[in-house]
């Protein structure tokens, strides 16, 4: 922790606070930055990092939470196999509340489905291991952070010749779902805090495209709280200088070309697929990975008869434009009423890491909503009927 | 033979016989069964054996269906009984720093306790699985033997049942206590006022993160022990320094930030914590980093969260800290106007956020 706390030092953070304010003076305009992904959303709110940076710097809570973006039809699938009879259904635990169309998995478990939560995939494998005449089935998930871990468990059922373990497969890619974003017209931003545990296993090059492409600066951040506030410093630095470039702040971890191991490992086990459906966003196109035919024998959507549909976002939602920094979360008319973290309706609100639920847990009240509350008298944390919103209403 | 006559009584075998009858059963099984709570003799020998000789005090052993006691004694020590009760159900069964025993009976204390009771009595009611080793509970009996010397209350009867293997997990154990409360004593949620303090006795969340790695699911290693420890003492402390505290409430499962919110929403006033003041271990912070956990919501079992006046707050903070239990105790927020009913965090770095109510338990992150 020692090495940890570092990164956490109040008067260093207010050092680099500092120099933040002296380049706003130099901005022509205000400027908005999304932090890509979910875990920067958590440690930005987490310690209030929000509150202490100039008004003229606003973060853009971007869909890298892992949890989130699950579409509720995939939700059903696992659900589906969870329900099968021999089934044993590992998963990460916050997966467990992330609302299918009618239940979750938490709901499923307590209805009778042999629901287990792991803390790794090769936890999984020895639970199958241990249950030879059951069927264990891994719920994969994640970007390219977890991707590695799920592949090389793969490997390792398929060297043991182990055949009573599969895994569902929903692992996201991050390069397709920032194009998509950036492809948006309703999109303004200013630069992006680029995604550390991905960059871990995927380097920095493949977000050349964003500066040469699209002209938006980058910095690939950590996520203690000196990180991200250095981060947001680069990043002004290069908008300032009119500069466009990749930039690596968590260089103590990641490398520009990524993990080679890691990567050679997703490319074996994983095959991209022509497009995959986010929560909040819609199809993206070759933004999802499937189980390799080679590997075909642990593809648990192979194995298993699965609902396979495609279920829409409720409409009253409005994730999709909070994404794209649109809309604030409290300019949702579910939000804080409908939608919280008991009840979400929408991805945002999922896990602790989507934008509006880390303003709902941490900041509903912060200094940065009732500025920009005040900013826009129409519009207030509502108190007006609410659409319906049941789950299974859509 | 005529077993209808006395002649039976007076023949030396049947005499032996019957002093064999009377002898005080052992159990001889090494497992738990059903007969151990079917209310035969097997039952009677589990009692014997391993409560009643554990537990031994004079209402106990009186072996009645109830335990009874002189009201005029409990009429002296104060005017209002408290009465609680409490069931554990820990897995592991013995973990870092403490057991299921010995929880069984500070949790139960400590709950009297934080009414500024003097706590007296306590049951003891077990639900034994099937294939239970007994040794086990023997260690679970003695632990609770032991702790309840430490609190220096007696537990005065007790059930046990048998289920079948799979109906339950290996043990559970229900405590109630009842205490009494002296006159003068007034300690309640609704109390609260603006510019109180908020103080606690030390580390939190070592019990929440020693039975997180005590389950052996996260492969990792740390000298993390609960902090399981019976609170009486140190509100008698406190109390002592000072009757006029406002509200007190030890912070079990749910932690700090669970009863911080009661708090606020009881007494409908905002509380602000300081960040840099919570005491939290490096280790447990460490663990809380790798699962994605917030400390404030980890359970602890001998940690007590005080709220005073500002005037008696150093008063009563120097009375802790000459307890054992109270050496590291610390204000670490104080009670505000608004917003009301919530609890904010002044963050290291001057920030403020929420410090919500918990939703569930808390799952660990994946990345």
């Amino acid at each position: 922790m020692k090495y940890v706390d570092e990164f956490r030092e109040p008067e260093k953070a207010e050092a680099i606070r500092r120099e933040i304010a002296k380049l706003c003076h130099q901005l022509e305009k205000p400027i908005k930055i999304m932090e890509v992904c979910g875990g920067h959303t958590h440690s930005i709110f987490k310690y209030g990092i929000e509150e202490i940076l100039p008004e003229a710097i606003e973060l853009i809570h971007g869909p890298g939470c892992p949890v989130c973006v699950m579409p509720k039809g995939r939700l059903d699938d696992a659900i589906a196999i969870s329900q099968n009879h021999n089934v044993i259904f590992a998963t990460f635990g916050d997966a467990m509340r992330v609302p299918g169309s009618n239940t979750t998995l938490l709901q499923a478990r307590a209805q009778g489905a042999d629901i287990r939560m792991v803390y790794s995939p090769l936890d999984s494998l020895q639970i199958a291991r241990d249950n030879p005449d059951k069927q264990v089935v891994f719920f994969a998930l994640g970007f390219e952070t977890t991707a590695p871990s799920t592949a090389f468990t793969i490997l390792q059922a398929a060297a043991e010749e182990i055949h009573n373990f599969s895994m569902f497969c929903n692992h996201v890619l991050v390069v397709p779902a920032l194009k998509a974003l950036l492809d948006n017209p309703d999109l303004q931003l200013d630069g992006f805090v680029g995604p550390g545990h991905v960059s871990m296993v995927i380097g920095t090059d493949p977000y050349e495209f964003i500066s040469q492409q699209y002209n938006k600066p980058i910095v690939v951040s950590g996520f203690e709280p000196l990180d991200i506030l250095q981060s947001i410093w680069m990043l002004l630095q290069q908008l300032v200088e009119n500069r466009c470039e990749v930039e690596n702040q968590y260089n103590r971890i990641v490398q520009k070309s990524g993990n080679t191991v890691a990567l050679q490992a997703i490319n074996k086990v994983f095959a991209v697929r022509d497009s995959f459906d986010w929560r909040g966003l819609g199809d993206i196109p070759y933004s999802g990975l499937q189980i390799q035919p080679e590997y075909a024998q642990f593809d648990a959507e192979l194995k298993f008869t699965i609902p396979n549909l495609k279920v829409a976002d409720h409409k009253a939602c409005k994730c999709g434009e909070i994404l794209k920094g649109v809309l604030k979360p409290w300019e949702c008319k579910v939000f804080g009423t409908a939608c919280t973290p008991e009840t979400p309706i929408g991805t945002c609100m999922v896990s602790s890491e989507g934008a509006c639920a880390a303003y709902y847990k941490y900041g509903r009240l912060s200094t940065i909503a009732k500025r920009t509350i005040a900013q826009k008298p129409k519009l207030t944390i509502t108190q007006e009927p609410l659409p319906a919103c049941g789950f299974s209403s859509d | 033979m005529d077993f209808s006559s006395n002649n039976q009584v007076q023949n030396p075998l049947f005499q032996k016989m019957e002093q064999v009858r009377r002898r005080q059963g052992k159990v001889r099984d090494t497992h738990i069964t059903l007969a151990h709570g079917s209310g035969g003799k097997a039952m009677h020998d589990l009692i014997n054996d391993i409560f009643v000789s554990n537990f031994d005090n004079p209402i106990l052993s009186q072996l009645e269906d109830q335990a009874s006691f002189n009201l005029a004694s409990l009429l002296q020590q104060g005017d209002r009984l408290a009465f609680t009760t409490d069931s554990y159900v820990v897995d592991p069964l013995f973990f870092p720093g403490s057991d299921i025993g010995e929880l069984a009976v500070n949790g139960t204390v400590n709950d009297l306790a934080v009414s500024g009771a003097k706590p007296l009595y306590l049951t003891c009611s077990v639900i034994l699985e099937e294939g239970l080793p007994v040794e086990i509970l023997r260690r679970v009996a003695a632990s609770m033997k032991a702790a309840a010397k430490k609190a220096s209350i007696q537990i005065v009867t007790g059930d046990t049942k048998v289920v079948h293997r799979g109906a339950a997990d290996k043990l559970f154990i229900n405590t109630a206590g009842i205490g009494i409360i002296p006159r003068g004593i007034n300690i309640s949620a609704h109390n609260i006022k603006p510019g109180d303090a908020v103080i606690v006795n030390g580390e939190l969340g070592n019990h929440g993160a020693a039975i997180l790695i005590a389950r052996g699911e996260l492969a990792l290693e740390t000298n993390i022990e609960s902090d399981c420890q019976p609170l009486h003492s140190l509100v008698e402390t406190i109390l002592h320094a000072c009757p006029q505290v406002h509200a007190m409430r030890d912070a079990t499962r749910g932690g700090l930030a669970t009863v911080l919110n009661e708090f606020a929403l009881s007494s409908d006033v905002g509380i602000r914590l300081y960040e840099e003041s919570i005491p939290v271990r490096e280790e447990v912070n460490g663990v809380c980093e790798i699962l994605g956990l917030d400390p404030l919501y980890l359970a602890n079992e001998g940690k007590l969260v005080v709220v005073v006046s500002k005037e008696n707050a150093d008063k009563i903070l120097s009375a802790m800290k000459s307890h054992p239990a109270g050496k590291d105790a610390c204000i670490i927020g104080e009670v505000i106007t608004s917003p009301p009913g919530i609890v904010l965090l002044q963050t290291v770095f001057g920030a403020e956020r929420i410090v919500d109510m918990l939703v569930g338990d808390q799952l660990p992150r994946i990345c």
